[in-house]
């Protein structure tokens, strides 16, 4: 089950004719597939676009009466291969994932599409994760259009607008026989608006159906002499059937006078950006009426020369403001007027940083510049020669701390890395590569276990030169998400048959947690739609690894050590595999916290555990801190002159997962740990009992404190 | 990121106007989402066009995240809203932890022309900060500043108490300090009615809600960081046998013969050793501070002195198993873990304690003799490694486990003929010559010696690696004796040492002074 349910956003995917939804983007555009009769979704989770997956995943029964067919795939490829039901078939396809990194798994997939071409509208929906909180390399989808010759779609980020993109993708697609990318900020996918919906539509012809009547045509297949047809059918076909398309629908759009001497072009997901800089320097207000002319690309590839040229007619200068490097878009069309010779001058990346977010402050920067350098009189006295004198606020960069992303309270994973680091005190540092998932969260403080990450499910592969083995083995991580996307074949398969020396760990969390926590093949839980419950460990000796360990209790610290410490040092020099599982406690409690509180009303006995420290025992030395970093252990500084350093302290956000007290034991620190376990709704005979010992212990107590000093009040 | 020189003027941007921007910045996790949907519901429901946006991804599990709403009346059409915050032009910043509020200052967000800025002034302390072995936390101090200065107006309380002593979560205390600023024009109804929608938690929510408004309304002044901790003033008050009452009376008259910057730190040092021994010791415990302070004098205000007495009290209330055992099994530890665990009513708690004894623990155990005989044989010692290094998990509400710790913290007669006390002792008063050979040339010096105690704390290997830094921090004292820096370096190398695990940074700071003394030796 994802991290939570979704069954009521579901209900926002029934909406018809005359009703509004209200939310946010990536829902919208799910709404959006099936106003638009897509026969098939598929997918792979990932920030943004794992809302997308989610709810859909709990829309079964809804795509069911639409005849929808709806794949959780393997991996991106997977996902864009699937595509491939569009090639032969009038059947609008969509599939989605995480742009760059999710593009460039499929890449391979969108290459063969794009020289096939399609028949069906196939959309490609991509998250792009860039700028502030992505998690990702900093890169730009853009040239995989290009170089694959699809066309890509930018909408402009508010809900209407992505939601009839939708529409106009399939379109365009079917119009020009082509794959469309859609792409999607992170910002733009959670945002909120609302709009109008329409009845759902069935596809014209369903997956199903078309089993019955197969089709097939050898010229789509990519081989010679076909491959080099369809080189030139994207250029001399496919392409002015895409502009014509674009043109007669207007899927661009002009905003603004129609003469002035100067304009902007922009990606449609710089257009609100856009319209602010203007509003803040007077030059629009805050319904997007603007004194500068704005061409805004819906469709950032192609750029249709035609609609450009006139649009710089008569203008003196253009600003290009485009996202990223490097610009693309702005060297197209500086080629296009160089051609044909138009005397515009172009300017983009010459205003705006080379790389980078176009953040609030920087669109202000740059548009501002540009219009000062070609327009000042369109600018206020006071925005042409700001005289504001600058504010001196006390400069806190130095003083903040950095809050890299890290496990949540009771992650199982920290025990893991605890046990690892514990391992190497022994043992001394070893080479170690990571992976994607919460687990490379380990690369950093306090365990900083693990330097480069090559890509998901990529980690025991990144490893491979090491394979050969040599004084101290290499280690490899790889999670369970990560294992199923590929790294069964590529990081494992490619240990076995290269007789691999080293050691790879499977982080088993029972989820892909890192993207919500979507089922996988090894999760625990059942799923109606889905095979669960096939072990990793199963699956790793099928594949032929001999040396197979598998911890069920990652909190077990000691274990997880001494297990690492024979992989490291065993005689056996084949690939070692160590599956560690336990549940990502994120999900365990939003699964558990309701059935427990359930359970204590209905008066049934259940305890539930608490990790403390004794602020006298502990001394301060923060040495638990290095081996967890869990958010609910943290410092607390005591009001007692004698004491210099604060101490330990546990918050009430506890989950009692054993981790404190089990690192405590494993790396022998301190005796300040304690677990309480309280007993909720507890049996008459646990009451006996308990009256029975606190009388003894309260006896024992007093009579000692009789025979000594009570110190009370003063400080403690 | 946060250079303001390019702010435009207030009022440039008057076509805009109309446009209520608000930003929330808060650690991953702290439910800044809720927060955000109350905020939204809250502004359509009155009318407003709204927009929320945010970049959640992996800065939910623990970074910092983001989440940015603009809002206009809807009535004249459809505002173009950003999607992101810009420096200067923000009209409402919700900070939900102290750093993170500071963190909206530095991004630019809160400037004076506008911004009312609503901050908590909690702390969730990062994981840079928990991980020095010393006191890492950053001084809340900075930012306090910072947002006096950068702030149109302030609302800074802990907000995240106010909603623990409602039973609920921080986003209902924030969202009721800002319907309590009067920041948004909306009544305070308008916000109420959203938690009601909202549907989870509402009692508790609106509670915390309620608390946090009347904070913000009353501008009951932003509080100020909590300065250095005070030792407490009510009263002590000691109860015991009359005999060893009278016995403790005694000595706190010798504590008032001393001089008055001393007498402070020295009752509270007393106190330690007594409560941790015995009278006698407490006795000894002053005997100890007469020498130190013999060779003190009014001229220094007896700096060395009031040291001493905080320091010769840890040094001879170490830990021990002794120690540990009496500890955990006092009635008045048994409370605390109830207040700190807050068990509900009708319910029962089981206490288990996680100890892990070493073999040097069991035969510090051992009289003084015999003991260092046992330590000394390598077989003998990993024999008894064999028998007790392990993990034991103790119940100590249970007979069995409460009976075990009880009679070994019974053991405190028995402490002072131990090999581990005998050690303790050994090292205490190498500790203290060292104090008393340089108290004379270089006073200065005497005292960092002193406060070099601190770097012995903690347990097993810890306790071993704290010995070891200070061993090698007075180790350089032949080095540096004479200097007239020597305080100063001495002083430093004990920071270096608490700045990391495993003291790299102090090796650094040793071998600078190898280098410059070399230096001086060519």
């Amino acid at each position: 089950m994802a991290e939570r349910s979704f069954k009521k956003e579901v209900e926002h995917l029934r909406k018809g004719d005359g009703d509004v939804f209200t939310g946010e983007g990536i829902l919208a555009i799910t709404k959006a597939l099936l106003e638009n009769g897509v026969g098939y979704v598929g997918g792979y989770q990932g920030a943004p676009i794992s809302h997308l997956m989610d709810v859909l995943a709990d829309a079964q029964e809804l795509l069911g009466e639409l005849d929808v067919r709806f794949e959780a795939n393997a991996s991106e490829a997977a996902a864009a291969a699937m595509l491939a039901a569009s090639v032969h078939y009038p059947i609008r396809g969509a599939v989605t994932f995480k742009g760059a990194v999710g593009v460039n798994v499929a890449s391979d997939a969108l290459a063969n599409l794009s020289s096939s071409g399609v028949t069906g509208g196939a959309l490609i929906i991509v998250g792009e994760d860039y700028g502030e909180g992505s998690s990702i390399m900093q890169e730009r989808t853009h040239p995989f259009a290009m170089k694959s010759q699809f066309w890509l779609m930018d909408p402009r980020p508010n809900l209407p607008s992505i939601v009839k993109t939708v529409g106009d993708a399939f379109e365009l697609s079917e119009a020009s026989n082509t794959p469309v990318m859609m792409m999607v900020r992170i910002r733009a996918c959670h945002v909120t608006g609302s709009f109008d919906t329409r009845d759902n539509k069935k596809p014209e012809l369903s997956v199903r159906d078309a089993l019955s009547e197969p089709r097939k045509d050898f010229q789509r297949v990519v081989l010679p002499p076909w491959s080099f047809v369809h080189e030139q059918d994207k250029v001399k076909n496919r392409w002015p059937a895409a502009e014509k398309f674009i043109v007669e629908n207007k899927l661009n759009e002009m905003f603004g006078p129609s003469e002035a001497p100067l304009g902007i072009v922009c990606q449609g997901g710089m257009y609100n950006g856009v319209i602010r800089a203007l509003q803040r320097v007077g030059l629009a207000d805050i319904y997007g009426n603007t004194q500068v002319p704005i061409y805004c690309l819906n469709v950032t590839y192609p750029v249709v020369e035609s609609e450009f040229q006139d649009f710089c007619a008569d203008k003196d200068s253009i600003l290009v403001v485009e996202e990223g490097a490097p610009e693309f878009i702005e060297q197209s069309l500086s080629t296009m007027v160089y051609r044909t010779g138009t005397p515009v001058k172009i300017h983009g990346k010459d205003f705006f940083p080379q790389a980078g977010e176009l953040t609030g402050q920087v669109m202000l920067d740059s548009v501002t510049a540009y219009i000062k350098q070609v327009a000042p009189d369109m600018l206020t006295g006071r925005t042409r020669a700001p005289n504001t004198p600058k504010l001196d606020i006390p400069d806190l960069s130095k003083t903040l701390p950095v809050r890299p992303p890290s496990f949540c309270t009771g992650c199982p994973e920290r025990p893991i890395f605890a046990g690892i680091k514990l391992a190497q005190n022994e043992l001394g540092e070893h080479q170690i590569a990571g992976d994607i998932g919460c687990h490379l969260f380990a690369s950093l403080p306090p365990f900083e276990i693990g330097g480069a990450t090559m890509g998901y499910g990529l980690g025991p592969a990144s490893n491979a030169a090491f394979d050969g083995g040599g004084e101290k083995r290499a280690i490899s991580i790889l999670g369970d998400g990560g294992f199923w996307h590929n790294g069964l074949s590529t990081s494992i398969g490619n240990m076995v048959y290269n007789k691999s020396d080293s050691v790879a760990v499977i982080v088993d969390n029972y989820y892909s947690a890192a993207t919500g926590g979507q089922d996988l093949l090894s999760s625990r839980a059942f799923n109606e739609t889905k095979a669960t419950n096939n072990p990793i460990a199963d699956a790793v000796k099928g594949i032929g690894v001999k040396w197979v360990r598998q911890i069920d209790r990652t909190y077990d610290v000691g274990k997880v050590r001494d297990t690492m410490r024979e992989a490291l040092t065993t005689d056996y020099d084949g690939p070692k595999v160590i599956v560690m599982s336990s549940e990502c406690m994120l999900n365990r409690q939003r699964r558990e916290k309701p059935k427990r509180n359930a359970a204590i009303k209905g008066g049934e006995r259940v305890e539930v555990p608490r990790f403390g420290v004794d602020e006298d025992v502990c001394t301060g030395d923060h040495a638990c801190m290095r081996l967890s970093g869990c958010p609910s252990l943290s410092l607390k500084t005591l009001d007692d002159p004698l004491r210099d350093d604060p101490v330990a302290s546990i918050d009430q956000t506890c989950v009692g997962c054993g981790n404190c007290g089990e690192v405590a034991d494993a790396a022998v620190l301190c005796p300040s740990f304690f677990r309480a376990d309280v007993i909720h709704n507890p049996t008459g005979w646990d009451k006996r009992k308990a009256d029975w010992r606190s009388k003894v212990i309260t006896w024992l107590q007093s009579r000692r404190a009789a025979r000594r000093l009570q110190f009370s009040g003063g400080a403690s | 990121m946060n250079d303001m020189s390019l702010l435009p003027e207030t009022g440039s941007d008057t076509t805009q106007g109309e446009v209520i921007k608000l930003a929330c910045l808060a650690v991953g996790g702290q439910g800044g989402g809720v927060l955000g949907n109350w905020i939204e519901d809250t502004a359509r429901a009155q009318g407003y066009a709204c927009q929320a946006t945010s970049v959640a991804g992996v800065a939910q599990r623990t970074g910092s995240t983001v989440y940015y709403i603009e809002m206009a009346p809807a009535d004249q059409g459809t505002p173009i809203f950003s999607l992101m915050p810009s420096q200067g032009d923000v009209d409402i910043v919700v900070g939900a932890e102290l750093m993170e509020t500071g963190r909206a200052i530095m991004r630019g967000f809160v400037t004076p022309d506008r911004t009312t800025l609503i901050g908590s002034t909690h702390r969730v302390i990062s994981i840079a900060e928990k991980m020095v072995p010393g006191n890492g936390e950053i001084p809340p101090d900075e930012v306090h500043a910072a947002a006096e200065i950068a702030a149109n107006k302030l609302i800074l309380h802990d907000l995240e108490k106010v909603a623990n002593d409602n039973g609920s979560v921080i986003s209902a205390s924030l969202f009721g300090a800002l319907a309590g600023s009067g920041a948004l024009p909306f009544p305070r109804e308008a916000f109420e009615d959203a938690i009601k929608r909202g549907g989870k938690g509402v009692e508790a929510s609106l509670r915390a809600f309620a608390a946090a408004y009347t904070l913000a309304q009353t501008g009951a002044e932003p509080e100020q960081p909590v300065s250095e901790e005070q030792p407490a003033s009510e009263p002590q008050s000691v109860e015991g046998p009359a005999e060893l009452r009278y016995g403790w009376e005694e000595l706190v008259r010798r504590v008032d013969t001393l001089p008055d910057p001393v007498q402070d730190m020295a009752r509270l040092g007393l106190r330690a050793v007594v409560d941790y021994q015995s009278v006698e010791y407490g006795a000894g415990y002053l005997d100890r501070l007469d020498k130190v302070q013999a060779r003190d004098s009014e001229a220094h205000g007896w700096e060395l002195t009031t040291d001493a007495a905080k320091y010769i009290a840890k040094a001879m209330a170490y830990d021990d198993v002794i120690r540990v055992a009496d500890l955990k099994t006092r009635g008045t530890r048994f409370d605390r873990v109830r207040d700190d665990v807050q068990p509900a009513k009708g319910t029962l708690m089981m206490v288990t304690e996680f100890m892990h004894p070493r073999a040097e623990e069991i035969v510090g155990l051992l009289p003084a003799r015999m003991g260092a005989r046992w330590e000394a044989s390598p077989k003998r010692m990993a024999l008894v490694d064999k028998l007790f290094n392990r993990g034991r998990r103790v119940r100590s509400d249970g007979l069995i486990g409460f009976g075990m710790l009880y009679v070994l913290g019974g053991l405190r007669g028995w402490r002072l003929r131990t090999l581990r006390h005998a050690q303790e002792q050994a090292h205490l008063d190498r500790w203290l010559a060292l104090v008393t050979q340089h108290v004379a040339t270089d006073y200065a010096l005497a005292v960092e010696i002193v406060r070099c105690r601190r770097l012995i704390k903690g347990y097993s290997d810890t306790h071993a690696r704290g010995h070891s830094k200070f061993d090698r921090v007075l180790g350089a004292l032949d080095t540096l004796k004479g200097r007239e820096d020597a305080a100063d370096w001495v002083r430093r190398l004990r920071e270096a040492a608490l700045q990391d695990e495993q003291g790299e940074a102090l090796d650094g700071a040793l071998q600078t002074i190898a280098s410059f003394t070399e230096g001086a030796a060519a």
